[in-house]
Protein backbone atom coordinates (compact mmCIF):
# COMPACT_ATOMS: atom_id res chain seq x y z
CA UNK A 1 0.00 0.00 0.00
CA UNK A 2 2.50 2.26 1.43
CA UNK A 3 4.83 1.26 -1.82
CA UNK A 4 2.32 2.11 -4.11
CA UNK A 5 1.26 5.08 -3.08
CA UNK A 6 4.71 5.97 -3.05
CA UNK A 7 5.22 5.03 -6.65
CA UNK A 8 2.09 7.10 -8.12
CA UNK A 9 3.44 10.16 -5.76
CA UNK A 10 6.72 10.01 -7.56
CA UNK A 11 5.43 9.04 -10.89
CA UNK A 12 3.23 12.38 -10.51
CA UNK A 13 5.88 14.39 -9.42
CA UNK A 14 8.06 13.31 -12.24
CA UNK A 15 5.48 14.04 -14.88
CA UNK A 16 4.05 17.53 -13.02
CA UNK A 17 7.09 19.66 -14.65
CA UNK A 18 6.38 18.17 -18.08
CA UNK A 19 2.72 18.92 -17.65
CA UNK A 20 3.64 22.72 -16.60
CA UNK A 21 5.91 23.22 -19.57
CA UNK A 22 3.09 22.38 -21.92
CA UNK A 23 0.65 24.47 -19.81
CA UNK A 24 2.74 27.57 -19.85
CA UNK A 25 3.42 26.60 -23.80
CA UNK A 26 -0.14 26.59 -24.88
CA UNK A 27 -1.53 29.78 -22.42
CA UNK A 28 1.28 31.79 -24.13
CA UNK A 29 0.29 30.38 -27.52
CA UNK A 30 -2.89 31.29 -27.21
CA UNK A 31 -2.81 34.47 -25.52
CA UNK A 32 0.00 35.56 -27.97
CA UNK A 33 -2.88 34.94 -31.32
CA UNK A 34 -4.39 38.10 -31.70
CA UNK A 35 -0.56 39.33 -32.17
CA UNK A 36 0.12 36.60 -33.99
CA UNK A 37 -2.53 37.43 -36.83
CA UNK A 38 -2.11 40.81 -37.11
CA UNK A 39 1.62 40.79 -37.19
CA UNK A 40 2.86 36.98 -38.26
CA UNK A 41 6.36 36.94 -38.65
CA UNK A 42 7.22 40.62 -39.47
CA UNK A 43 6.96 41.23 -35.33
CA UNK A 44 10.17 39.59 -35.62
CA UNK A 45 11.51 42.79 -37.56
CA UNK A 46 9.90 45.72 -36.77
CA UNK A 47 11.44 48.22 -34.75
CA UNK A 48 8.66 50.07 -33.90
CA UNK A 49 6.57 50.03 -30.41
CA UNK A 50 3.39 52.19 -30.51
CA UNK A 51 -0.05 51.92 -29.16
CA UNK A 52 -2.73 54.20 -30.66
CA UNK A 53 -3.85 57.26 -28.87
CA UNK A 54 -7.31 55.33 -27.63
CA UNK A 55 -5.03 52.70 -26.46
CA UNK A 56 -7.30 50.07 -28.70
CA UNK A 57 -5.31 48.98 -31.49
CA UNK A 58 -1.36 50.13 -32.45
CA UNK A 59 1.84 48.99 -34.13
CA UNK A 60 4.30 46.34 -31.82
CA UNK A 61 7.48 44.84 -32.99
CA UNK A 62 9.60 42.74 -31.06
CA UNK A 63 12.90 43.91 -32.94
CA UNK A 64 14.41 45.92 -30.24
CA UNK A 65 13.91 43.75 -26.60
CA UNK A 66 14.43 40.94 -28.80
CA UNK A 67 18.33 42.29 -29.89
CA UNK A 68 19.03 43.70 -26.58
CA UNK A 69 18.14 40.75 -24.74
CA UNK A 70 20.13 38.89 -26.98
CA UNK A 71 23.10 41.58 -26.54
CA UNK A 72 23.04 41.77 -23.17
CA UNK A 73 23.18 38.11 -22.72
CA UNK A 74 26.01 37.60 -25.14
CA UNK A 75 28.03 40.45 -23.17
CA UNK A 76 27.16 38.81 -20.25
CA UNK A 77 28.67 35.60 -20.94
CA UNK A 78 31.62 36.67 -22.60
CA UNK A 79 32.44 38.03 -19.53
CA UNK A 80 31.05 35.64 -16.67
CA UNK A 81 32.49 32.37 -18.48
CA UNK A 82 36.20 32.62 -18.37
CA UNK A 83 35.98 34.38 -14.79
CA UNK A 84 33.79 31.47 -13.48
CA UNK A 85 36.02 29.09 -14.80
CA UNK A 86 38.97 30.88 -13.28
CA UNK A 87 37.04 30.81 -9.94
CA UNK A 88 36.47 27.33 -10.35
CA UNK A 89 39.89 26.33 -11.29
CA UNK A 90 41.07 27.85 -8.32
CA UNK A 91 39.05 26.60 -5.57
CA UNK A 92 39.70 22.84 -6.93
CA UNK A 93 43.45 23.06 -8.10
CA UNK A 94 45.64 25.76 -6.87
CA UNK A 95 43.96 27.17 -3.67
CA UNK A 96 45.69 25.70 -0.10
CA UNK A 97 42.95 24.25 1.86
CA UNK A 98 42.90 27.22 4.42
CA UNK A 99 41.50 29.84 1.49
CA UNK A 100 39.18 26.86 -0.39
CA UNK A 101 36.46 27.77 2.40
CA UNK A 102 36.37 31.23 2.57
CA UNK A 103 36.38 31.97 -1.25
CA UNK A 104 33.42 28.96 -1.27
CA UNK A 105 31.67 30.65 1.31
CA UNK A 106 31.77 34.19 -0.62
CA UNK A 107 30.87 32.77 -3.82
CA UNK A 108 27.88 31.01 -2.42
CA UNK A 109 26.64 34.23 -0.81
CA UNK A 110 27.11 36.56 -3.78
CA UNK A 111 24.81 34.07 -5.50
CA UNK A 112 22.10 34.37 -2.72
CA UNK A 113 22.06 38.88 -3.02
CA UNK A 114 18.36 39.13 -4.60
CA UNK A 115 18.17 40.82 -8.24
CA UNK A 116 17.32 44.13 -7.01
CA UNK A 117 20.17 44.73 -4.99
CA UNK A 118 22.52 44.46 -7.82
CA UNK A 119 20.15 47.04 -10.19
CA UNK A 120 19.98 48.90 -7.11
CA UNK A 121 23.83 48.91 -6.76
CA UNK A 122 24.70 48.63 -10.37
CA UNK A 123 22.64 52.12 -10.83
CA UNK A 124 23.94 53.87 -8.07
CA UNK A 125 27.37 53.00 -7.83
CA UNK A 126 28.72 51.29 -10.90
CA UNK A 127 26.83 52.71 -13.88
CA UNK A 128 28.54 56.31 -13.16
CA UNK A 129 32.28 54.00 -13.15
CA UNK A 130 30.83 52.75 -16.23
CA UNK A 131 29.60 56.10 -17.05
CA UNK A 132 33.66 57.67 -16.21
CA UNK A 133 35.72 55.20 -17.95
CA UNK A 134 33.95 54.29 -20.97
CA UNK A 135 30.86 56.86 -21.99
CA UNK A 136 27.86 56.86 -22.57
CA UNK A 137 24.91 57.66 -20.19
CA UNK A 138 25.71 55.17 -17.26
CA UNK A 139 23.11 53.07 -18.18
CA UNK A 140 22.74 51.01 -21.25
CA UNK A 141 23.57 47.51 -22.56
CA UNK A 142 27.22 47.31 -21.33
CA UNK A 143 26.33 48.52 -18.17
CA UNK A 144 23.76 45.62 -17.80
CA UNK A 145 25.47 42.88 -19.24
CA UNK A 146 28.28 43.41 -16.84
CA UNK A 147 25.97 43.43 -13.86
CA UNK A 148 24.43 40.58 -15.61
CA UNK A 149 27.91 38.66 -16.24
CA UNK A 150 28.41 39.57 -12.16
CA UNK A 151 25.36 37.84 -11.30
CA UNK A 152 25.46 34.21 -13.15
CA UNK A 153 29.51 34.09 -12.05
CA UNK A 154 28.62 32.87 -8.55
CA UNK A 155 26.68 30.06 -10.14
CA UNK A 156 28.77 29.28 -13.10
CA UNK A 157 31.86 29.14 -10.57
CA UNK A 158 29.61 27.09 -8.37
CA UNK A 159 28.51 24.42 -10.16
CA UNK A 160 31.71 23.86 -12.50
CA UNK A 161 33.68 23.85 -8.94
CA UNK A 162 31.19 20.52 -8.44
CA UNK A 163 31.60 19.09 -11.54
CA UNK A 164 35.55 19.79 -11.20
CA UNK A 165 35.72 18.30 -8.09
CA UNK A 166 34.30 14.91 -9.13
CA UNK A 167 37.32 14.41 -11.09
CA UNK A 168 38.89 11.16 -9.39
CA UNK A 169 42.26 12.38 -7.69
CA UNK A 170 44.07 8.69 -8.83
CA UNK A 171 43.49 10.10 -12.51
CA UNK A 172 45.33 13.06 -11.84
CA UNK A 173 47.91 11.16 -10.11
CA UNK A 174 48.57 9.27 -12.94
CA UNK A 175 48.66 12.39 -15.24
CA UNK A 176 51.58 14.00 -12.93
CA UNK A 177 52.87 10.69 -12.41
CA UNK A 178 53.91 10.91 -16.64
CA UNK A 179 55.16 14.30 -16.09
CA UNK A 180 52.26 16.55 -16.55
CA UNK A 181 52.67 20.48 -15.29
CA UNK A 182 49.32 21.35 -13.10
CA UNK A 183 48.31 23.53 -15.83
CA UNK A 184 48.66 20.43 -17.74
CA UNK A 185 46.65 18.70 -15.13
CA UNK A 186 43.75 20.85 -15.72
CA UNK A 187 43.53 21.28 -19.44
CA UNK A 188 43.84 17.71 -20.45
CA UNK A 189 42.17 16.02 -17.20
CA UNK A 190 40.50 18.10 -15.29
CA UNK A 191 38.54 20.23 -17.99
CA UNK A 192 37.86 16.97 -20.70
CA UNK A 193 36.25 15.11 -17.28
CA UNK A 194 34.10 18.01 -16.08
CA UNK A 195 32.82 19.15 -19.51
CA UNK A 196 29.48 17.83 -18.85
CA UNK A 197 28.99 19.78 -15.28
CA UNK A 198 30.89 22.85 -17.79
CA UNK A 199 28.34 23.08 -19.99
CA UNK A 200 25.56 22.36 -17.80
CA UNK A 201 26.77 25.46 -15.93
CA UNK A 202 26.98 27.66 -19.03
CA UNK A 203 22.95 26.62 -19.68
CA UNK A 204 22.10 27.72 -15.89
CA UNK A 205 23.81 30.89 -16.58
CA UNK A 206 22.27 31.74 -20.14
CA UNK A 207 18.69 30.53 -18.73
CA UNK A 208 19.16 33.12 -15.75
CA UNK A 209 20.53 35.59 -17.44
CA UNK A 210 18.24 35.63 -20.34
CA UNK A 211 15.22 36.38 -17.98
CA UNK A 212 16.28 38.32 -15.73
CA UNK A 213 13.97 41.42 -15.09
CA UNK A 214 15.17 43.10 -11.70
CA UNK A 215 18.39 44.00 -12.25
CA UNK A 216 18.35 44.80 -16.11
CA UNK A 217 15.50 46.96 -15.75
CA UNK A 218 17.12 49.51 -12.88
CA UNK A 219 20.23 49.47 -15.97
CA UNK A 220 19.23 48.70 -19.54
CA UNK A 221 17.79 52.14 -20.22
CA UNK A 222 14.27 50.86 -21.15
CA UNK A 223 14.44 52.86 -24.10
CA UNK A 224 13.01 51.73 -27.42
CA UNK A 225 15.82 52.40 -29.77
CA UNK A 226 18.42 49.69 -31.13
CA UNK A 227 21.65 50.12 -30.17
CA UNK A 228 24.28 51.63 -32.63
CA UNK A 229 27.46 51.58 -29.79
CA UNK A 230 28.08 49.26 -27.08
CA UNK A 231 26.65 52.09 -24.36
CA UNK A 232 23.69 52.82 -25.70
CA UNK A 233 20.50 52.48 -23.60
CA UNK A 234 18.02 49.24 -25.10
CA UNK A 235 15.58 47.30 -23.84
CA UNK A 236 15.07 43.67 -22.61
CA UNK A 237 11.83 41.31 -23.64
CA UNK A 238 11.46 40.93 -19.61
CA UNK A 239 12.06 44.42 -18.70
CA UNK A 240 9.61 45.42 -21.76
CA UNK A 241 7.10 43.36 -20.17
CA UNK A 242 7.59 44.16 -16.74
CA UNK A 243 7.40 47.83 -17.65
CA UNK A 244 4.01 47.89 -19.63
CA UNK A 245 2.04 45.30 -18.33
CA UNK A 246 -0.08 47.20 -16.22
CA UNK A 247 -1.31 49.57 -18.54
CA UNK A 248 -1.08 47.39 -21.63
CA UNK A 249 -4.30 46.01 -23.19
CA UNK A 250 -6.01 44.28 -26.10
CA UNK A 251 -3.10 43.97 -28.96
CA UNK A 252 -0.46 45.40 -26.88
CA UNK A 253 -1.29 42.72 -23.71
CA UNK A 254 -1.13 39.75 -26.85
CA UNK A 255 2.12 41.15 -28.53
CA UNK A 256 3.53 40.76 -25.20
CA UNK A 257 2.12 37.61 -24.92
CA UNK A 258 3.66 36.98 -28.15
CA UNK A 259 7.24 38.28 -27.04
CA UNK A 260 7.25 35.86 -23.70
CA UNK A 261 6.63 33.10 -26.20
CA UNK A 262 9.27 34.34 -28.21
CA UNK A 263 11.68 34.18 -25.16
CA UNK A 264 10.36 31.00 -24.07
CA UNK A 265 10.78 29.44 -27.08
CA UNK A 266 14.68 31.34 -27.51
CA UNK A 267 15.37 29.85 -24.37
CA UNK A 268 13.94 26.36 -24.62
CA UNK A 269 16.11 26.10 -28.38
CA UNK A 270 19.22 27.42 -26.10
CA UNK A 271 19.25 24.64 -23.84
CA UNK A 272 17.63 22.42 -26.40
CA UNK A 273 21.25 22.97 -28.42
CA UNK A 274 23.46 22.94 -25.37
CA UNK A 275 22.09 19.22 -24.54
CA UNK A 276 22.00 17.77 -27.92
CA UNK A 277 25.54 19.18 -28.24
CA UNK A 278 26.75 17.61 -25.37
CA UNK A 279 24.87 14.41 -25.38
CA UNK A 280 26.52 13.77 -28.98
CA UNK A 281 29.92 14.47 -27.86
CA UNK A 282 29.54 12.64 -24.67
CA UNK A 283 29.00 9.69 -26.63
CA UNK A 284 32.35 8.77 -28.24
CA UNK B 1 78.09 3.02 -3.35
CA UNK B 2 79.70 1.48 -7.07
CA UNK B 3 77.03 -0.66 -8.64
CA UNK B 4 76.01 -1.30 -11.97
CA UNK B 5 73.31 -3.66 -10.69
CA UNK B 6 71.47 -1.29 -8.63
CA UNK B 7 68.78 1.04 -10.05
CA UNK B 8 67.59 2.51 -6.90
CA UNK B 9 69.17 2.63 -3.49
CA UNK B 10 66.64 3.70 -0.27
CA UNK B 11 68.66 4.43 2.34
CA UNK B 12 67.72 5.17 5.89
CA UNK B 13 64.46 6.14 4.92
CA UNK B 14 61.92 8.01 7.09
CA UNK B 15 58.69 9.25 6.11
CA UNK B 16 56.15 11.30 7.57
CA UNK B 17 52.80 12.24 6.72
CA UNK B 18 51.57 15.40 7.46
CA UNK B 19 50.31 16.49 10.79
CA UNK B 20 51.06 12.95 11.99
CA UNK B 21 53.92 12.54 14.99
CA UNK B 22 55.28 9.27 14.45
CA UNK B 23 56.65 8.84 11.16
CA UNK B 24 55.01 6.02 8.60
CA UNK B 25 57.64 4.73 7.53
CA UNK B 26 61.20 3.95 9.96
CA UNK B 27 64.35 3.40 8.57
CA UNK B 28 63.83 1.53 5.23
CA UNK B 29 66.74 0.25 3.35
CA UNK B 30 66.28 -1.68 0.42
CA UNK B 31 68.61 -1.44 -2.69
CA UNK B 32 67.00 -2.15 -6.16
CA UNK B 33 67.77 -4.03 -8.67
CA UNK B 34 67.89 -3.25 -12.02
CA UNK B 35 66.01 -5.10 -14.59
CA UNK B 36 64.83 -7.18 -11.97
CA UNK B 37 60.77 -7.54 -10.25
CA UNK B 38 60.75 -6.23 -6.58
CA UNK B 39 57.29 -7.10 -5.28
CA UNK B 40 56.38 -5.11 -1.64
CA UNK B 41 53.99 -7.23 0.37
CA UNK B 42 52.62 -7.19 4.01
CA UNK B 43 49.26 -6.15 5.77
CA UNK B 44 47.11 -3.00 4.69
CA UNK B 45 48.87 0.18 6.85
CA UNK B 46 52.05 -1.72 6.80
CA UNK B 47 53.33 1.78 4.92
CA UNK B 48 54.28 -0.19 1.26
CA UNK B 49 52.23 1.95 -0.99
CA UNK B 50 53.29 5.08 1.13
CA UNK B 51 57.18 3.98 0.07
CA UNK B 52 56.17 3.39 -3.39
CA UNK B 53 54.31 6.86 -3.66
CA UNK B 54 57.53 8.37 -2.73
CA UNK B 55 59.53 6.98 -4.93
CA UNK B 56 58.52 8.87 -7.59
CA UNK B 57 57.50 12.25 -4.82
CA UNK B 58 54.14 11.83 -6.08
CA UNK B 59 53.01 12.49 -2.55
CA UNK B 60 53.99 15.79 -3.15
CA UNK B 61 51.09 16.32 -4.57
CA UNK B 62 49.70 17.36 -1.00
CA UNK B 63 51.90 19.36 0.80
CA UNK B 64 53.40 19.13 4.48
CA UNK B 65 55.27 16.04 3.86
CA UNK B 66 58.49 15.20 5.78
CA UNK B 67 61.07 12.98 4.20
CA UNK B 68 64.68 12.17 6.04
CA UNK B 69 67.42 10.00 4.59
CA UNK B 70 68.05 9.08 0.60
CA UNK B 71 66.46 7.77 -1.99
CA UNK B 72 69.31 7.57 -5.12
CA UNK B 73 68.48 7.06 -8.39
CA UNK B 74 70.95 5.28 -10.63
CA UNK B 75 70.06 6.28 -14.40
CA UNK B 76 71.32 4.25 -17.13
CA UNK B 77 73.35 7.13 -18.45
CA UNK B 78 75.44 6.38 -15.18
CA UNK B 79 74.38 9.60 -13.44
CA UNK B 80 73.20 8.90 -9.60
CA UNK B 81 70.66 11.61 -8.05
CA UNK B 82 69.20 12.09 -5.02
CA UNK B 83 65.07 12.28 -5.76
CA UNK B 84 64.48 13.62 -1.85
CA UNK B 85 66.27 16.92 -2.97
CA UNK B 86 64.65 17.61 -5.27
CA UNK B 87 62.03 20.92 -4.95
CA UNK B 88 61.51 22.55 -8.22
CA UNK B 89 58.49 21.27 -10.81
CA UNK B 90 60.79 20.80 -13.40
CA UNK B 91 63.00 18.85 -11.78
CA UNK B 92 59.85 16.73 -10.67
CA UNK B 93 58.74 15.99 -13.99
CA UNK B 94 61.71 14.33 -15.06
CA UNK B 95 61.86 12.24 -12.66
CA UNK B 96 58.41 11.24 -12.54
CA UNK B 97 59.21 10.56 -16.52
CA UNK B 98 62.02 8.14 -15.29
CA UNK B 99 59.85 6.81 -12.50
CA UNK B 100 56.65 5.61 -13.98
CA UNK B 101 53.72 4.61 -12.05
CA UNK B 102 50.76 2.27 -12.66
CA UNK B 103 47.72 2.60 -9.97
CA UNK B 104 45.46 0.08 -8.34
CA UNK B 105 42.45 1.12 -10.73
CA UNK B 106 42.83 1.34 -14.15
CA UNK B 107 43.05 5.07 -15.06
CA UNK B 108 42.99 5.87 -19.04
CA UNK B 109 42.64 9.48 -19.59
CA UNK B 110 39.39 10.84 -20.92
CA UNK B 111 40.90 11.07 -24.58
CA UNK B 112 41.44 8.56 -27.70
CA UNK B 113 43.30 5.36 -27.34
CA UNK B 114 45.90 6.97 -28.98
CA UNK B 115 45.88 10.00 -27.50
CA UNK B 116 46.07 8.55 -24.06
CA UNK B 117 49.57 7.34 -24.92
CA UNK B 118 50.83 9.70 -27.20
CA UNK B 119 49.94 12.26 -24.03
CA UNK B 120 53.16 11.24 -22.09
CA UNK B 121 55.83 11.87 -25.53
CA UNK B 122 54.11 14.98 -26.75
CA UNK B 123 54.22 16.33 -22.66
CA UNK B 124 58.25 15.25 -22.71
CA UNK B 125 58.31 17.62 -26.20
CA UNK B 126 58.20 15.02 -29.13
CA UNK B 127 56.40 17.19 -31.85
CA UNK B 128 57.64 14.40 -34.66
CA UNK B 129 54.47 13.30 -35.66
CA UNK B 130 55.94 10.00 -36.99
CA UNK B 131 58.03 9.32 -34.15
CA UNK B 132 54.95 9.42 -31.69
CA UNK B 133 52.85 7.06 -34.29
CA UNK B 134 56.12 4.88 -33.86
CA UNK B 135 56.42 5.28 -30.36
CA UNK B 136 52.30 4.46 -29.67
CA UNK B 137 52.75 1.38 -31.62
CA UNK B 138 55.75 0.15 -30.28
CA UNK B 139 54.48 0.99 -26.24
CA UNK B 140 51.14 -0.95 -27.43
CA UNK B 141 52.69 -3.55 -29.02
CA UNK B 142 55.42 -3.69 -26.01
CA UNK B 143 52.54 -3.81 -23.61
CA UNK B 144 50.24 -6.53 -25.15
CA UNK B 145 47.65 -4.57 -26.03
CA UNK B 146 48.02 -3.44 -29.90
CA UNK B 147 45.91 -6.77 -31.39
CA UNK B 148 42.75 -5.33 -29.62
CA UNK B 149 43.70 -1.49 -29.96
CA UNK B 150 45.16 -1.31 -33.53
CA UNK B 151 41.42 -0.73 -35.12
CA UNK B 152 39.98 1.35 -32.82
CA UNK B 153 42.76 3.74 -32.25
CA UNK B 154 40.76 7.41 -32.74
CA UNK B 155 37.91 5.71 -30.24
CA UNK B 156 37.94 6.56 -26.78
CA UNK B 157 39.80 4.80 -24.19
CA UNK B 158 36.76 4.76 -21.72
CA UNK B 159 35.08 1.81 -24.47
CA UNK B 160 37.47 -0.81 -23.24
CA UNK B 161 37.43 -2.90 -20.37
CA UNK B 162 39.18 -2.94 -16.93
CA UNK B 163 42.13 -5.15 -17.97
CA UNK B 164 42.72 -3.66 -21.76
CA UNK B 165 42.21 -0.11 -19.76
CA UNK B 166 45.21 -1.49 -17.45
CA UNK B 167 47.48 -2.31 -20.39
CA UNK B 168 47.04 0.67 -21.80
CA UNK B 169 48.04 3.00 -19.25
CA UNK B 170 51.07 0.40 -18.74
CA UNK B 171 51.36 1.11 -22.56
CA UNK B 172 51.16 5.12 -21.97
CA UNK B 173 54.07 4.46 -19.21
CA UNK B 174 56.44 2.61 -21.46
CA UNK B 175 55.82 4.61 -24.09
CA UNK B 176 58.16 7.43 -22.25
CA UNK B 177 60.80 4.68 -21.47
CA UNK B 178 60.92 4.82 -17.67
CA UNK B 179 64.27 3.50 -15.71
CA UNK B 180 61.90 2.07 -14.03
CA UNK B 181 58.05 1.13 -13.18
CA UNK B 182 56.00 1.53 -10.19
CA UNK B 183 53.04 -1.05 -9.54
CA UNK B 184 50.22 0.07 -6.71
CA UNK B 185 48.22 -3.54 -6.55
CA UNK B 186 47.61 -3.31 -10.50
CA UNK B 187 45.66 -6.45 -10.54
CA UNK B 188 43.70 -5.95 -7.36
CA UNK B 189 40.67 -4.52 -9.25
CA UNK B 190 40.66 -7.43 -12.75
CA UNK B 191 39.51 -10.68 -13.28
CA UNK B 192 41.71 -13.81 -13.04
CA UNK B 193 42.20 -13.78 -17.05
CA UNK B 194 43.08 -9.89 -16.94
CA UNK B 195 45.76 -10.34 -13.82
CA UNK B 196 47.18 -13.25 -16.03
CA UNK B 197 47.39 -11.40 -18.61
CA UNK B 198 49.08 -8.68 -16.82
CA UNK B 199 51.43 -10.60 -14.62
CA UNK B 200 52.96 -12.00 -18.22
CA UNK B 201 53.28 -8.40 -19.21
CA UNK B 202 55.23 -7.49 -16.35
CA UNK B 203 57.62 -10.12 -16.46
CA UNK B 204 58.11 -9.18 -20.21
CA UNK B 205 58.69 -6.04 -19.22
CA UNK B 206 61.54 -6.54 -16.54
CA UNK B 207 63.97 -7.16 -19.75
CA UNK B 208 63.80 -3.40 -20.35
CA UNK B 209 62.49 -1.76 -17.34
CA UNK B 210 63.28 -2.32 -13.15
CA UNK B 211 59.40 -3.24 -11.86
CA UNK B 212 58.68 -2.41 -8.37
CA UNK B 213 55.73 -3.97 -7.08
CA UNK B 214 53.25 -3.75 -4.50
CA UNK B 215 50.74 -6.10 -4.03
CA UNK B 216 48.29 -7.80 -1.57
CA UNK B 217 48.33 -11.64 -3.29
CA UNK B 218 51.32 -13.67 -1.98
CA UNK B 219 50.78 -16.03 -4.57
CA UNK B 220 51.55 -12.72 -7.07
CA UNK B 221 54.67 -12.26 -5.53
CA UNK B 222 55.87 -15.50 -5.50
CA UNK B 223 55.03 -15.89 -8.96
CA UNK B 224 56.14 -13.22 -10.59
CA UNK B 225 59.03 -11.34 -8.84
CA UNK B 226 62.90 -11.72 -8.30
CA UNK B 227 62.80 -10.34 -4.76
CA UNK B 228 60.40 -9.58 -2.04
CA UNK B 229 59.94 -7.11 0.73
CA UNK B 230 57.77 -8.08 3.35
CA UNK B 231 56.77 -5.01 5.37
CA UNK B 232 54.89 -4.35 9.07
CA UNK B 233 53.56 -1.17 10.57
CA UNK B 234 56.00 0.86 8.84
CA UNK B 235 59.14 -1.03 9.06
CA UNK B 236 60.89 -3.24 6.48
CA UNK B 237 61.21 -6.79 8.09
CA UNK B 238 62.68 -8.34 5.81
CA UNK B 239 64.29 -8.01 2.01
CA UNK B 240 65.55 -10.57 0.18
CA UNK B 241 65.84 -13.58 -2.94
CA UNK B 242 61.61 -14.33 -3.20
CA UNK B 243 62.66 -18.06 -3.25
CA UNK B 244 64.31 -17.32 0.17
CA UNK B 245 61.60 -15.11 1.48
CA UNK B 246 58.95 -17.93 0.39
CA UNK B 247 60.95 -21.16 1.14
CA UNK B 248 63.22 -20.11 4.10
CA UNK B 249 62.76 -16.52 5.60
CA UNK B 250 64.52 -15.24 8.37
CA UNK B 251 62.37 -13.72 10.85
CA UNK B 252 59.89 -15.46 12.28
CA UNK B 253 57.05 -12.17 11.32
CA UNK B 254 57.90 -12.74 7.60
CA UNK B 255 57.00 -16.66 8.45
CA UNK B 256 53.53 -16.00 9.98
CA UNK B 257 52.70 -13.77 7.68
CA UNK B 258 53.40 -15.62 4.65
CA UNK B 259 51.71 -18.69 6.17
CA UNK B 260 48.59 -17.20 6.82
CA UNK B 261 48.78 -16.73 10.55
CA UNK B 262 47.89 -13.34 10.67
CA UNK B 263 47.45 -10.28 8.23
Amino acid sequence: MGARLFKNFSFFSATLSFFILIGVFSVLFSYAQEALHEFGFDFLYNEVWEADEDDEGGIFGGYVPIIGTLLSTLIAMLIATPLAMGIAIFLTEIATEKMIQPVSVAIELLAAIPSIIYGMWGLFYFAPIVQLTVGGNGVGLLTAGIVLAIMIIPFMAAITRDAMNTTPPVLKESAYSMGATKFEVIKDIVMPYAKGGIIGSIILALGRALGETMAVAFLIGSVMSIPSKITDPTTSIPVLLANNFAEAQDLEMSSMYYLALILFIVSFAIISLAKFYFFRKSII
Amino acid sequence: MKNNNIIMDIKDFDFTYPGADEPSLKNINMPLKRNKITAMIGPSGCGKSTLLRAMNRIHDLYPGNTYKGEINLYSSDGTKQNILTLKKENDFIELRQKVGMIFQKPTPFPMSIFDNVAYGLKLSGIKDKTEIEKRVKEALKDAAVWKETKDRLKKSALGLSGGQQQRLCIARAVALKPEILLFDEPTSALDPISTGAIEELISQLKKEISVMIVTHNMQQASRLSDYTAFMYLGDLIEYDKTNNIFLNPAQKLTEDYITGRFG
